[in-house]
């Protein structure tokens, strides 16, 4: 992870983006891994691994909310940093550039679907 | 004239109307793409992944005969390899990471030496966010390491979205019975719905294009220097760090120069007016160049060329199933030549899938594209006439260095000089954007302060000449 990297190095546990932050940008995983935390209730909760190729942040370039999560550095990892601004005004001359994260957007929400469903299928059993 | 659309039905008629050109990609249609560069790569992946998303199947040929996998100028496309900070996001937004195989070093901010001094600009968030690569497998001589070319990378990802490379140098394109054929020197031509040509300026399959008589004309180029020395990783994390170090000096006929560090070797790059032998002695005699290498000692090249790069859009790159791309048709004026290849490459790729493959589909939906590049490059020629007065002249040398250096030790401050050269120097944004921003009243009022301050206290400029530039020493 040297010279011949793009982006911004984050060491083991680093905070790349934390949760109720105000975001204007949106991230890439370069190299190595990142893990997605969500605080709820004073508790730390693991929603995802990302690893290379991966985005985050996503949401904050579309609404004006704040981060709804932590992310932090799984090992050392670099993430390139994408500007809402330059996305956005090439998103008005080119609305393609967004297929690629309206598709992973997708595949989210059916993994959100997923797990609810197996979350409301496990409390009826019990 | 034709009443614009209000309603969503009548949105829906014009949609329509709009996709159905008389002439389109059908399901087996074949599309030839002469030039496996990254305008012909960078096509190929947009039509296939266009495509896909409507369910249209075609096929792509890329005539390409080199490989990208030798070293010198067997495999290299004569380029000085820098993916711009724009482009950068650009990509990894729609999925394409430059892995660090294909990056030879990650840039992080530029060094621009004039002499009145030297100052460093920083990307704005600190981060390395433009790609120094080798379009081809780097240059003569250099050790075989884990390297693949940009072109190379770009080639591999057309493949593994199904276009097949053909390894052949195509020699003549032709009309026949509606198609457009394509010939090489060996095996029978072949027909093609859509031919794409992504050429590049210094090949002579353009010459045939313009020999068929739609209306092609090639662009007008200039003659540039490009050449490579060696000077190991080491010594250049010394003295050249992360940064791309550009020049503004006094030397007629000299538009812009930079030097690129890559791995172990460094590219020098001089764009201008047709760049000859005596220009570049003049230029690497300059002592702002000559601080730039180890005891100011300018190695020998271990490879150099003189390419030709476009500097004027051609004029109709397109006619019924053809259509010329990249640097064959349109690019940006000295700068982000691989943006432009991606722009052209991406409005020729949606014409071709959801518009049609017609001249008159190419007109609508391609064309306005190129038109926006060229009338951008006017505004540039007018932003290097400027450039070229600041050069000229010591007193406004002096303002630029001071306002830009100010920007830089000052955290959190407006960035205008800097905004300003960052962009100019990087490609990031459109000439008309960076001409705008000049004339903002506080950047002409910063500019005016700087003019005085600069030019009354001269010796101030000592403690705001070139902060050391270390790519190990900033973090990165």
């Amino acid at each position: 992870m040297g010279i011949r990297s793009l982006g911004k190095r984050y060491g083991s546990g680093e905070s790349i983006v934390s949760q109720g932050a105000v975001g204007n940008c949106m991230y890439v995983i370069q190299e190595g891994q990142a893990e997605v935390y969500r605080e709820e209730n004073g508790r730390d909760i693991r929603m995802a691994v990302l690893k290379e190729g991966d985005f985050f942040g996503e949401m904050s370039i579309f609404d004006h909310e704040v981060r709804a999560a932590t992310v932090r550095a799984l090992g050392d990892v670099r993430v390139l940093t994408i500007d809402k601004k330059t996305f956005m005004r090439r998103i008005q001359k080119d609305p393609s550039l967004a297929f690629d994260i309206v598709r992973t957007m997708s595949q989210r929400i059916r993994q959100l679907n997923s797990d609810l469903a197996e979350m409301r299928a496990r409390e009826s059993a019990e | 004239m034709r009443k614009s659309p209000t309603s969503i039905e009548d949105r829906l008629a014009v949609g329509l109307s709009e996709s159905s050109d008389p002439v389109a990609l059908e399901n087996g249609s074949r599309v030839g793409v002469i030039g496996g560069g990254p305008a012909g790569s960078f096509f190929s992946v947009f039509l296939l992944k266009m495509a896909d998303t409507i369910g249209l199947d075609v096929d792509i040929d890329i005539y390409e005969p080199r490989h990208f996998v030798h070293q010198g100028p067997a495999g290299c496309n004569h380029c000085g390899g820098i993916v711009s900070e724009f482009l950068v996001q650009l990509l990894a937004a729609e999925g394409f990471r430059l892995p660090s195989h294909v990056v030879q070093r990650g840039i992080d901010s530029y060094m621009l030496h004039m002499d009145v001094g030297t100052v460093r600009i920083d990307t704005p968030l600190e981060e390395k966010r433009i790609a120094a690569v080798y379009r081809g497998n780097g240059p003569r001589d250099a050790l075989p390491v884990d390297v693949v070319g940009f072109d190379r990378h770009l080639q591999d990802l057309a493949v593994s979205r199904g276009a097949k490379i053909r390894r052949q140098l195509v020699n003549q394109v032709s009309w026949e019975e509606d198609r457009p054929h394509v010939q090489c020197s060996t095996g029978p031509s072949e027909i093609y719905d859509l031919v794409v040509v992504a050429a590049g300026i210094n090949s002579n399959v353009l010459q045939r294009i313009e020999g068929l008589e739609f209306g092609y004309r090639i662009p007008e180029t200039v003659r540039t220097f490009i050449c490579e020395f060696h000077l190991g990783e080491e010594t250049i994390r010394k003295n050249l760090g992360t940064s791309m170090h550009v020049f503004l000096l006094d030397i007629p006929r000299l538009e812009f120069a930079a030097i690129i560090p890559k791995g172990d070797f460094v590219t020098l790059c001089l764009l201008g007016d047709e760049i000859d032998d005596s220009l570049v002695t003049t230029f690497l005699d300059a002592p702002e160049v000559r601080a730039c290498f180890p005891k100011e000692i300018v190695p020998s090249t271990v490879c150099h060329c003189f390419p030709r790069i476009n500097v004027k859009a051609a004029v109709r790159p397109f006619t019924d199933r053809i259509v010329l791309i990249g640097d064959s048709g349109v690019t940006r004026l000295y700068k982000d030549g691989i943006g432009a290849a991606y722009r052209t490459a991406k409005a020729a790729a949606r014409t071709a899938v959801f518009h049609g493959i017609s001249d008159e589909a190419f007109t609508k939906h391609y064309w306005p594209t190129c038109r926006q590049i060229d009338v951008d490059n006017s505004i540039g020629r007018l932003m290097f006439t400027v450039s070229h007065a600041v050069q000229k002249t010591r007193l406004t040398r002096r303002a630029l260095l001071r306002m830009t250096a100010t920007e830089q030790m000052r955290a959190g401050d407006r960035r205008h000089m800097s905004s300003v050269l960052w962009d100019l120097f990087t490609g990031s944004a459109p000439y008309r954007e960076i001409l705008f921003r000049t004339f903002r009243p506080a950047f002409v009022a910063r500019l005016g302060w700087n003019l005085i301050a600069g030019n009354v206290a001269p010796k101030s400029l000592a403690s705001t000449n070139g902060r050391p530039t270390n790519g190990d020493a900033n973090g990165h």
